[in-house]
């Protein structure tokens, strides 16, 4: 039986690879990417504190409800990136800088 | 060490080392071909906390629909798109010796704050009827999806039909949004 604490510690670097990718990445798709892996050190998190709640089962649920909204998210985000290319001709965020057209 | 740890600690270092090369790949479509290897080994992960019905539901969901819409998202639109995704050569910049700074930092305050705390000791882990092997979670989370956790499953089915209506909605064609 894996102790809880190694779970914890590689989602914990799972996490911090995600923040990097947002802090320093030049492209939406990328950013995006990182979103989706501190989502999934979330859900790594809820997991392993689950095994530990067999009666009420709430780590398992909402890591299965966290990885529904993730899939919603990923859908809206990739339409909206489409479209902010369409309208900018980039998707380097620190180019889109105006709100009004 | 048994088989069981030996094989954890496989994956978890096939997890990490993807994901590190997910973040430096500079080209980015070999970079959405290694997320794959990234999500895998997140879902052998979930099998070693034993939820065998999450780690399929994350081989679907992520592997089968999520990284799929990204390989179309960018290969079905306008090549001008596919273009600007080539990398430029860069030096290493300032802003990213501060990202690697700010992630190390944060890195060890969850780190020293995990090593702090003594888990096995926690009350309400000592006193919880932890999964076992032989268990069927499975037929578990179906009995608590429809009883315990109804209101969320309902909420999150309302919050499905709307993303998707959005998504077709936002991606159409034509006139402007």
């Amino acid at each position: 039986m894996i102790p809880l604490s190694h779970f914890l510690i590689i989602s914990a670097c799972l996490f911090c690879i995600g923040l990097y990718a947002v802090l320093t990445k030049k492209n939406a798709i990328q950013i995006l990417i990182g979103i989706e892996f501190m989502i999934n050190a979330a859900v790594l998190n809820f997991v392993a504190f689950g095994r530990f709640d067999k009666v009420n089962g709430g780590g398992q649920l909402f890591a299965l409800f966290a990885i529904v909204l993730a899939a919603a998210g990923v859908a809206v985000a990739l339409a909206i990136i489409l479209n902010v290319y369409k309208h900018f001709k980039t998707i380097d965020p620190s180019k889109i800088n105006q709100l009004k057209d | 060490m048994n088989t069981e740890q030996l094989i954890f600690y496989f994956f978890a270092a096939l997890l990490l080392i993807s994901a590190l090369m997910v973040v430096a790949m500079q080209n980015l479509v070999r970079s959405i071909f290694l997320f794959f290897v990234t999500l895998f080994s997140l879902a052998a992960l979930y099998l070693f906390a034993l939820a065998d019905f999450i780690a399929i539901t994350q081989v679907v969901i992520y592997a089968g629909g999520v990284l799929v819409l990204m390989l179309f998202a960018f290969m079905l639109s306008n090549k001008e798109l596919l273009n600007s995704l080539h990398p430029i050569k860069t030096r290493f910049k300032f802003y990213q010796l501060t990202g690697i700074f700010i992630c190390l930092t944060f890195l060890f305050i969850l780190v020293s704050i995990n090593l702090q705390i003594d888990f096995s000791g926690l009350n309400w882990i000592k006193a919880s009827a932890p999964i076992l092997e032989r268990d069927n979670t499975t037929h578990n989370i179906g009995i608590l999806s429809m009883t315990r956790y109804l209101l969320p499953f309902e909420v999150l089915s309302v919050f499905l039909m709307m993303a998707l209506i959005g998504a077709a909605h936002l991606a159409r064609k034509g006139k402007k949004i």
